[in-house]
């Protein structure tokens, strides 16, 4: 286990094959098109203190007209 | 703060539960401690501790070591601490303060807490409200304009910046879509770092998240073999269609141009 938080740690990739991949399929995450930059997408919302995660998750679908959306955790106290 | 995945992202929703996390937290003490006291038993409670998960966990209730990262003092007034604690996923700090309490002899328990940082997402950075998503959906709905959305909403690849990747050539991602494990030849880089058993994060070569796995070998393993399997695949992302199904069958070889 390391003892340096991951926010504080350098991470190396360390290459097996020199490989390029296709430009006719998937996308860069930076560059998809709004519909599936919506459907791959996240948003680190300030949660207003009143009312429950789940609340606020449910008033996010309705505003962007989602069928699905979850939170990362609330707190483990 | 509150990441919240949007429709497909709503899959990676895992990765928080594996990412550490940083809290500021108000612990309550039941007698009066001299601050220098407190502030040297705090200090013993960075690094590595024991836990046993509360009644109400879901997981195994049995003692575990978790990671302190950091634990410091913001304010104190009186018998009321604020501090801010970094920690692997998986810690109770509740059970913490209670046990800081222990240690200081007459006890402490926790009155507030609120997360400061989830893996990557933190408070002070790309911190978003409900008016703004509203703001920036009628923006796009009204003038077609995306900015505000695209400034909104990131990629879901970003709940992994700190999860070791496994990259893989784009002949093995269709397959790993539906479930197969991920074997070596598939491998184009990885983490330096990886340990057997380790969660990683499988990865295109143009950076999208393609399924969430449990590493089989270390990354020298992966790297001095040439078959075998080097992750079980956990939670598959990504729709299989999105990269075309490009399987070897025994007896002839695929390519692109024959399907």
């Amino acid at each position: 286990m390391e003892k340096a938080p991951p926010w504080k740690l350098e991470r190396e990739l360390v290459t097996r094959v020199d490989v390029e991949t296709d430009p006719n399929y998937g996308f860069d995450p930076h560059n998809r098109p709004i519909e599936l930059h919506m459907r791959y997408g996240l948003i680190n919302l300030d949660k207003p203190p009143g009312p429950s995660s789940h609340e606020v998750v449910a008033w996010v679908k309705k505003i962007l007209g989602l069928q699905h959306a979850g939170h990362g955790g609330t707190l483990e106290a | 703060m509150l990441p919240i995945a949007l429709e497909e992202a709503t899959k990676i929703v895992q990765a928080f539960l594996l990412s550490g996390k940083e809290y500021v937290c108000l612990m309550q003490l039941h007698e009066d401690i001299p601050s220098g006291r407190v502030e040297s038993i705090l200090q013993e409670f960075a690094g590595e501790i024991y836990q046993k998960p509360p009644l109400r966990a879901s997981v195994k209730r049995e003692i575990r070591k978790r990671r302190i990262y950091s634990i410091d003092i913001l304010e104190v007034d009186g018998r009321r601490v604020l501090f801010k604690v970094g920690c692997q996923a998986g810690t109770y700090v509740r059970k913490l303060v209670s046990d800081i309490g222990e240690v200081l002899r007459y006890g402490a328990h926790m009155s507030e807490l609120r997360r400061t940082r989830a893996g990557p997402f933190t408070e002070d950075k790309d911190l978003y409200t409900l008016y703004d998503v509203l703001n920036a959906y009628a923006s796009f709905k009204e003038n077609k304009d995306e900015t505000l959305l695209r400034e909104i909403v990131k990629p879901m690849e970003q709940a992994f910046e700190y999860i070791p990747k496994i990259y893989v050539r784009d002949s093995a991602v269709s397959a790993i879509c539906h479930g197969a494990d991920l074997a070596i030849p598939g491998v184009v880089k990885l983490d330096s770092h990886i340990t057997e058993k380790a969660p990683v994060a499988i990865f295109t070569l143009k950076g999208e998240v393609a399924a969430l796995a449990k590493a089989l070998l270390s990354t020298e393993q992966i790297m001095d073999q040439e078959k075998g399997l080097a992750a079980k695949t956990v939670r598959v992302i990504m729709p299989p269609e999105t990269y075309p199904r490009m399987w070897r069958s025994k007896t002839s070889k695929t390519s692109i141009t024959d399907l």
